[in-house]
């Protein structure tokens, strides 16, 4: 089986200031694969995902998605294209319902003007009928559907991070960008989010991940790119990176004590 | 706890009452408001009731604008004055219809608005409130300087009542009352049907967080201009039936009170639904009415609850959140429906 490369990030620069944030990291990411970026806190992972969403713009590099060149293009460009992500600490639309944030995800895909919604002619009510159906089918399929109703404040903080994820996967985004996602859940929560983001890639996602969390990053990882100080360090399969010494140099200073 | 669930119990069968029968109720509400004018012809209480769905339609444009998208005016009397003159203006001086008039003073109005929003492009909460401040305050003083067009000071006298095939619509013949009835009706069906659709709901994302807003590709720079716009022209269209109801405007009619007032509608009534606005609306402009006899010590009395207020009920008098099921249309719900049968 040939996979196609779908993302593939070389040599990206940004500085904020006197600061180098990143410096010549490079990724690559194939259709239907799980990769995650690991590194110590002010690494720089997040700014990887700033820039790949077009938050920050980059001073050196490129980006190419899919065979076109995405770099510094602006947020909502990355979210036609294809790539969509989740936030290191929540952000749902929390005095909204569940569905309407499923909604709120699909904006792009329900397609009527202004003109529409106020005389709600019939282009208007086979939209909103779709996209209203396809967001019931999303959530019954990632199990949320049992709280369709509810506002999105609340859901307890496990079906938080889940919605989030729905509403990336509402904008038709096949690459699906995750910032720690298991951050602030015990080991039973963040077992049950491993088995969550398998499920995606079954349904056909590709998902870049930043994680914490170890037992969820050495188990179902396909490749790691570690980095440190914004430099690329290492990367690999988890098992070369789990005795990788820089890496282990990185996070516990000094010399393995292997 | 308990007495939550009691609580939530509660409002859980108001809502389910109130939904159930909204037709019923609102044909009701309808007819009370018909036969209104007919059993009450007092000229002063309908010139309140008129003035009262003047203010909810004023409310109406802010709450687009403030409790959908969050971005907070403290100068719509600028729209509002931008309405009333457009129109007087061209009713007192250029023998235009009304109604062309008041056409002409939204257009204005929504132009001014486009360009009153690019800033909330670039700055947002308190800033973009002192930005609308100051362009209350700039309204105001062109009217007053402005000489030629607005005769500055004395304003415009004896604005004609509006008339439609021939026929004069005034307090006395309760044309003007219908006609505020009917704007009111016609105002709180747009701002429905554009709230319960995708781009209420752009606004309402835009209001929680934008960032993840923007993420979700929606184009917030357009749809703050669209909120700037569509709240703009509902006001201004509320200051040209103003200005016929009162029959003279001058600069201080559109003053940083008025602005106030609007804001005060708004968040007293709910920010963000719309049957807090005709609520809110009644509660303020009724009060200074029904508690002359406390001569000034009503606006001590006025001030109290708006704080009482804010300490006990923030979300306002009717902002409360629907513990309803969200309403999906009859064909979604058969299909749905269709699909659990298929799961089980």
């Amino acid at each position: 089986m040939k996979k196609e490369v779908m993302l593939k990030i070389e040599g990206i620069k940004k500085s904020f200031g006197g600061i180098l944030a990143l410096d010549g990291v490079s990724l690559e990411l194939n259709e239907g694969e799980i990769v995650s970026i690991i590194g110590p806190n002010g690494a720089g992972k997040t700014t990887v995902f700033n820039i790949l969403t077009g938050v920050y713009t980059l001073d050196e590099g490129s980006i190419i998605f899919k065979g076109e060149e995405i770099q510094n293009k602006a947020p909502i460009h990355i979210v036609k294209a294809g790539i969509s992500r989740t936030f290191q600490n929540i952000r749902l639309f929390n005095d909204l319902r569940v569905i309407e944030n499923v909604l709120i995800g699909a904006h792009l895909n329900t397609k009527y003007g202004f003109f529409s919604a106020i005389f709600r002619n019939g282009k208007f009510k086979e939209e909103e009928d779709r996209e209203a159906l396809r967001a019931i089918e999303l959530l019954k399929a990632i199990g949320l559907d049992h709280r369709r109703d509810e506002y999105a404040s609340n859901l307890p903080y496990g079906e938080q991070r889940k919605l989030e994820i729905a509403r990336c996967l509402a904008t038709g985004a096949k690459l699906i960008l995750l910032d720690e996602p298991a951050a602030g859940m015990n080991p039973k929560e963040s077992a049950e989010l491993m088995e969550f983001i398998k499920k995606i890639r079954t349904m056909g996602y590709t998902v870049l991940m930043i994680e914490h969390d170890m037992s969820v990053v050495m188990n179902i990882s396909d490749k790691i790119y570690v980095i440190d100080h914004g430099k690329p360090i290492a990367n690999g399969l988890p098992e070369e990176i789990a005795v990788n010494e820089d890496v282990i140099k990185a996070y516990l200073g000094g010399v393995a004590n292997a | 706890m308990n007495k939550d669930a009691k609580e939530g119990n509660l409002m859980y069968k108001f809502q389910k009452i109130t939904y159930t029968y909204r037709i019923y109720l609102l044909l009701i509400t309808l007819i009370l408001f018909v036969i209104l004018p007919f059993v009450f012809s007092n000229q002063y209480f309908l010139t309140i009731i008129i003035k009262i769905g003047v203010y909810v339609c004023l409310a109406m444009g802010l709450n687009i604008l403030t409790g959908y998208t969050g971005l907070v005016s403290l100068g719509h009397a600028g729209f509002v004055a931008i309405g009333a003159y457009a129109s007087s203006i061209l009713v007192v001086r250029h023998g235009f219809n009304f109604f062309a008039a008041s056409l002409v003073g939204m257009i204005v109005a929504g132009v001014i608005g486009m360009i009153l929003g690019l800033p909330s492009l670039r700055v947002s909460g308190t800033y973009l409130s002192i930005i609308t401040l100051g362009f209350g305050e700039i309204i105001k003083m062109t009217a007053m300087n402005f000489t030629a067009l607005t005769n500055g000071t004395l304003g415009i006298k004896n604005i004609p009542k509006p008339g439609i095939f021939g026929f004069t619509l005034n307090v006395t013949n309760y044309g003007l009352y219908y006609m505020m009835l009917i704007t009111v009706i016609l105002i709180s069906l747009f701002c429905y049907l554009l709230v319960k659709s995708k781009t209420g709901r752009a606004l309402q994302a835009i209001k929680t967080d934008e960032l993840a807003a923007t993420m979700m590709g929606i184009n917030i720079n357009y749809y703050k201009i669209i909120a700037f716009v569509v709240s703009a022209m509902i006001c201004a269209f509320g200051g040209s039936l103003y200005s016929v109801l009162i029959g003279y405007i001058d600069p201080n009619t559109f003053n940083f009170d008025v602005s106030t007032l609007i804001l005060s509608i708004v968040i007293l009534g709910g920010m963000g639904t719309l049957r807090g606005m005709f609520v809110g609306a009644i509660i303020l402009i009724a009060f200074p009415e029904v508690s002359r006899f406390l001569m000034e010590y009503r606006f001590v009395l006025y001030g109290i609850i708006l704080v009482l207020m804010m300490r006990f009920r923030p979300q306002g008098i009717l902002g409360y959140k629907s513990v309803l099921p969200y309403a999906l249309s009859k064909s979604v719900k058969e299909r749905v429906d269709k699909l659990e049968g298929n799961v089980l």
